[in-house]
């Protein structure tokens, strides 16, 4: 079994819980006394088909509206594969759900009503895969039944969307189109008849079939975030750097550089919740052991001798801004970057982008939901990639001073 | 890597986190399978020493009897620091009032008693054993999730959790609830369980007890429940499916005595893990109003 996540992205209406209430229930996530919950207040509003919306949308104002507010997680597994669906609202206002929803999918699906096509809110959800860097993007072109399943609605949509991937999608991205209808589960999980003319999979199958990817990045780097000292006489010399490799690698032996304090030293034992181990790799947990009795504390990075990295004390970067309060020149921020903080000053905002236009435009401040490049000044320097070629060492968040709310997120431009 | 694996590995870099960000962290521990697999987790997470925060009873005085033993075996074989908070204490002390009539239960006065606790203890950070899987007002909990000084959960107030960060920065008074096991699913705990070896309390497995129907469901008969005198008893093999309070957990008519067997059920069971807790059916929203006001 693989583990794969997956965000949703849709407008409201576009029938985006129905589609999840749909895989939850044709996948078997769905159990009977919820499926006669669902059955029973669908009858009870007196809907003639099941509203599988209400598997999914779990809060009471939610309900209360209709509407999805917050990002929602879901579960449900095919023989093949495990699927966390991170689902979040499309309205404007929560332009920073889908950025959080979306920051650990693997894919995205991309809802688009049949009767409406391609519409502003589309390009914006398109925009934050792009920004994201998401590898898969699958369209799905719902609520077919509609318009009478008819080809050419769709040929039409998929020419539209076409042009939009040509003009500002990323190259290295593999784009997908389908035609569907979440209500009555046509090209959901299996192929439709009614909808003979499109020839490739139901998106099930799609979900399936994608392709998985690791990070690549060779530069080994890793963060301390929690010194073991065992108070026991069997321990007594025990020093241990527990962490996460947050890319490349770690074998024992290694050469390494602990920073800020820039000592060097080599890699006496790696250990894994008190079992050694060889070697760990980007993601893994492990507990470091040095050769040197070196004093380093949480929030140091360990580096491997071959990691080529950036240090520098000033970034650019595209930002996300997810808070009332604007990101302003001259504002300090606490800037987090894996498990390591250190205080930032914004020295300029330099332009905003029109998500809607996809255009770019001069500004001083970015808002609540806005997204747009600012530069940022650092009280120590930071080991940096551009989150293009590395995405975690090339993201950020940025922390509110006063109110301690995360503020916004940033990915380094590539220099 | 298995999804097991993966799943290990988030949970041990989250509690590491709680460790690293907190001055005074503490483990909310029921004596539940999930709470269970929690403490394996942190004791991973630190080996080879010992855990760095204490575990937390909230304790409804209405437990399993078999819970409290394994709680208290498992605390004396791993020299573990426990905090027992007592609803019973809140209700003799006038704090909260105990429900009436038959479907009376402990289930909501526990609030009371959490939220003196943590602030007794000053405890920053309280991890718990809570899954996204388990019920629709979860899915939509943070990994770090902020309360106020109430121990409000204000939805609308959520942190954005991006990639892989957790920010844990708080206010003198706010306290951070933390789900390290939030994207496990009931099955993924236990196929842990088995693959770990951790011993669970006994009423998980089939064993023979009186139970009595109410609402469709076969409750077990023990001193904190009125039976009525029309309600239909029998006396035979059932286990738990979760381990709340006698008084609102309902059995499952079971044979199942070995792992592999309650796999089995598990995995082809028909009804959803929390269908037995009877706190989550009084109403729509009951979970999220009582995560509102400080629940788990």
């Amino acid at each position: 079994m693989e583990l794969i996540k997956i965000a949703t992205a849709g407008s409201v209406d576009d029938g985006k819980s129905t589609l999840i209430g749909r895989l939850l229930y044709e996948t078997g996530a769905l159990k009977s006394d919820q499926v006669q919950h669902i059955e029973d207040k669908s009858a009870a509003r007196g809907f003639e088909y099941l509203d599988l919306s209400l598997a999914t949308d779990g809060l009471l104002t939610e309900r209360e509206q209709g509407i999805t507010i917050d990002v929602s997680h879901i579960f449900f597994s095919t023989p093949k594969r495990r699927f966390i669906i991170a689902d979040s609202p499309g309205h404007v206002e929560y332009t920073r759900n889908m950025v959080t929803g979306s920051s650990t999918a693997q894919a995205s699906i991309i809802l688009i009503d049949a009767r409406k096509g391609m519409i502003e809110q589309t390009k914006r959800h398109f925009f934050i895969t792009q920004l994201l860097g998401i590898k898969h993007i699958i369209f799905a072109i719902n609520k077919m039944d509609l318009v009478d399943y008819k080809q050419k609605v769709y040929e039409e949509i998929k020419a539209t969307l076409s042009d939009l991937v040509d003009k500002h999608g990323n190259k290295d991205v593999s784009y997908h189109y389908i035609p569907l209808s979440a209500l009555y589960n046509d090209n959901v999980v299996n192929h439709s008849k009614k909808l003979a003319w499109y020839e490739g999979a139901a998106l099930l199958d799609l979900m399936d079939a994608i392709p998985l990817e690791n990070n690549k990045a060779n530069d080994g780097v890793f963060q301390i975030q929690y010194v073991i000292r065992p108070k026991q006489e069997a321990f007594h010399d025990y020093r241990g750097f527990a962490g996460n490799v947050r890319t490349g690698g770690f074998s024992v032996g290694d050469a390494i550089s602990i920073h800020p304090s820039g000592r060097k030293t080599l890699i006496k034992k790696i250990e894994k919740y008190g079992i050694a181990v060889d070697r760990v790799s980007a993601g893994e947990n492990a507990t470091l052991l040095l050769m040197d009795e070196i004093d380093a504390s949480r929030g140091d990075s360990i580096l491997n001798k071959r990691a080529n990295i950036n240090k520098g004390k000033s970034i650019s970067a595209t930002f996300c801004w997810m808070q009332d309060n604007p990101l302003t020149p001259g504002n300090k921020y606490w800037l987090q970057q894996g498990v390591q903080r250190s205080l930032v000053k914004v020295q300029s905002v330099r332009s905003k982008i029109d998500l809607e236009a996809l255009e770019q435009s001069q500004t001083n401040q970015l808002g609540l939901n806005d997204i747009g490049i600012a530069a940022l000044a650092l009280a120590q320097p930071l080991f940096t990639k551009p989150y293009k070629e590395n995405p975690s060492l090339g993201s950020f968040i940025l922390i509110d001073t006063q109110t301690f709310n995360t503020a916004g997120v940033g990915f380094i431009e590539t220099t | 890597m298995t999804i097991l694996k993966q799943l290990e590995e988030e949970s041990i870099y989250i509690i590491r986190e709680v460790a690293g960000q907190f001055n005074n962290p503490c483990l909310l521990f029921s004596g539940g399978k999930d709470s269970i697999t929690l403490l394996h987790l942190a004791q991973k997470a630190f080996a080879p020493a010992s855990i760095p925060f204490p575990l937390v009873h909230i304790d409804t005085g209405h437990n399993f009897p078999e819970t409290i033993a394994l709680r208290d075996k498992l605390v004396a074989k791993h020299g573990l620091r426990l905090i027992v908070g007592s609803v019973q204490n809140d209700i003799d002390a006038g704090n909260v009032v105990e429900e009436k009539g038959r479907h009376a239960s402990r289930n909501s006065l526990q609030t009371t008693t959490l939220l003196n606790t943590i602030e007794e203890n000053k405890f920053d950070a309280c991890m718990g054993g809570a899954r996204r899987d388990e019920e629709k007002a979860r899915a939509k909990e943070r990994v770090f999730s902020v309360r106020d000084d109430f121990g409000q959960w204000n939805e609308k107030l959520q942190r954005p959790e991006l990639f892989d960060m957790l920010n844990g920065l708080i206010h003198n008074g706010e306290n951070v609830r933390v789900f390290p096991i939030s994207n496990w699913t009931e099955l993924d705990v236990w196929y842990y369980i088995r693959q770990e070896n951790l011993e669970i309390p006994s009423i998980y497995y089939a064993h023979k007890r009186e139970i009595f129907k109410r609402d469709n469901q076969w409750m077990p008969v023990s001193d904190y429940v009125k039976v009525a005198e029309k309600d239909e008893r029998k006396h035979t093999s059932v286990r738990f499916r979760t381990v709340g309070d006698m008084s609102c957990t309902a059995a499952v008519l079971s044979e199942a005595t070995e792992l592999d067997n309650i796999i089995a059920e598990i995995g082809g069971s028909n009804f959803s893990e929390r269908g037995a807790r009877m706190d989550d059916k009084r109403s729509e929203g009951a979970m999220e109003e009582r995560k509102k006001v400080g629940y788990f």
